[in-house]
């Protein structure tokens, strides 16, 4: 199949041969911006709280000290991501426009179960290799709902998940002070209190915490629920360099560009007069 | 005549055991700026283990006496070790010689120390600085196995590709042709620049972080220590 001809779907896999000829040489493979993450997810009485920390990390770099890691799926579902950037973000966005599609075909609301399967399906197909591992929740027809999907395709459904490599220090907030029915203040603290642990205690988290309430009929997106790494101090006099810093070694003068007038003949021109 | 029973074990057969893992890498920025009478020599706290943080509150710098410091980035284990024998040898010089241990002394000292180790080196990535036999500031750069020279400003360890063109630039003027003199930083403008770096290493680099210790050496007050913090997450 030739580069430009992307009918089949799926991914294309063209210079797969020339890459690992490539790799042969001695060329290496660029690396992927990972989101080395904290992620968790939360049942509590009237619906699920979402949580987030937004650092985005390659190798010991921080790329991105504020990135967006809850995704949108539908009105009434969203998605935390770990993994690889790129795989989350697309991933969460083919099975986001699949159930935008569904709902034009059948004027109902999504279901979190349909999101879940198309989200395993997806990732089950490309064993392992689309590498990201998921917390779904959302509330629909039959009430609140909260998953786990491992890059493999498997899933979880449980009352309490963490993921990414915070994951630890935030299920250890979970097991030591989640209660059933908790009210949405008490989830949202817990929450905020989980993905805190992961942000000071795993090097791949950090910045601020996201939070997405969902309950019946309702979403809120708290993005920057709470901000307490922003950066403390500031040279006072700042850097300045006056005009001049870095010397002109030599110059040219040349005529600016004149951009072409769009008609050349002044005798066309006139016949282009609307009166 | 050749029986092939007698070769128990094929050549290309090779035995299991657990691999020797000698070395792990626990960050660590330092950084040192020698100006007229003072010099300024800063390490910062966290021990990073791979994605962990086991300690936020870990002393990289060793104070050699009232004119020198030594910081250390890399292997924390190998950083005790090395600051333990350095500071060992140096009081047997201050004992024997009955004067103080010149900064040139202690960079020598360092090097040969790191050398020693050639085919096995400490993991550790060393800033030496303090007063010369002027009363000027300077600073040593060094590599892990023992090079390194004299220069006025130097940053080693998992924030230096963040820090020291920074340095280069704010210090030595790098880059700044009309202006190419070194600028001869005043003491509490280079602690703004020495705070000031720190902290946007601490932005980017996962290893950077907690706080960071600075020495600050002068004639008349010897070393002072102050610990500004950083970021925790």
């Amino acid at each position: 199949m030739s580069q430009f001809d992307g009918a089949g779907g799926g991914f294309q896999f063209d210079l797969l041969e020339r890459n690992e000829k490539l790799k042969e040489k001695g060329y290496r493979v660029p690396v992927a911006r990972k989101t080395g993450t904290t992620i968790v997810g939360l049942v509590f009485r009237e619906g699920v709280v979402l949580g987030a920390d937004t650092r985005a990390t390659s190798d010991t770099t921080v790329f991105d000290k504020n990135c967006e890691k809850i995704h949108y799926i539908a009105p009434n579902i969203y998605c935390c991501g770990a993994g690889t950037a790129a795989d989350t973000e697309n991933t969460t966005a083919l099975v986001s426009s699949q159930l935008q599609l569904h709902r034009l075909n059948s004027g109902r609301e999504s279901r979190v179960t349909t999101a879940l399967t198309l989200l395993k399906r997806m990732l089950f197909r490309y064993q392992g290799y689309v590498s990201a591992a998921l917390v779904l929740g959302g509330v629909d027809f039959y009430g609140p709902h909260l998953y786990t999907v491992y890059p493999h395709g498997s899933t979880d459904r449980l009352p309490f998940v963490t993921m990414g490599s915070g994951s630890l220090a935030a299920m250890s907030v979970f097991e030591s002070k989640y209660k059933d029915d908790m009210s949405r203040e008490e989830a949202e603290k817990l929450v905020y209190e989980a993905i805190s642990a992961g942000i000071y205690n795993d090097l791949g988290s950090g910045g601020n915490v996201d939070l997405c309430v969902i309950t019946r009929g309702q979403t809120e997106y708290l993005r920057g629920y709470a901000k307490e790494n922003e950066r403390k101090f500031r040279k006072p006099q700042g850097y300045s360099f006056p005009i001049g810093t870095t010397s002109i070694l030599s110059s040219t003068f040349e005529k600016s560009f004149v951009p072409t007038p769009l008609v050349s003949d002044p005798e066309s021109s006139s016949t282009m007069a609307v009166d | 005549m050749w029986n092939a029973s007698v070769v128990a074990v094929p050549a290309t057969e090779s035995i299991q055991r657990p691999d020797f893992m000698p070395y792990q890498n626990n960050g660590g920025t330092v950084v040192a700026i020698g100006g007229e009478d003072y010099c300024i020599v800063s390490a910062t706290t966290r021990l990073g283990l791979g994605f962990a943080i086991p300690t936020r509150n870990v002393c990289r710098y060793s104070i050699l006496n009232n004119r020198v410091v030594l910081a250390t980035a890399g292997m924390f284990a190998d950083t005790v070790t090395l600051h333990k024998v350095i500071k060992a040898r140096v009081k047997i010089y201050e004992e024997q010689q009955d004067k103080p241990f010149e900064l040139r002394s202690a960079a020598q000292l360092l090097s040969n120390t790191l050398y020693y180790r050639r085919f096995f080196p400490y993991y550790t990535f060393n800033v030496l600085g303090g007063l010369d036999e002027d009363g000027q500031g300077f600073v040593y750069g060094f590599d892990a196995i023992g090079s390194g020279e004299k220069v006025k400003v130097v940053c080693n360890g998992t924030g230096q590709a963040l820090i020291q063109p920074i340095l280069d630039n704010q210090v030595e003027r790098k880059q700044q042709y009309e202006n190419k003199q070194i600028t001869n930083l005043s003491l509490e403008e280079a602690l703004d620049l020495v705070k000031d770096v720190f902290t946007s290493a601490g932005e980017r680099d996962i290893y950077t972080g907690d706080a960071v210790d600075i020495c600050i050496i002068t004639k008349q007050r010897g070393v002072f220590v102050e610990t500004f913090q950083l970021k925790q997450d």
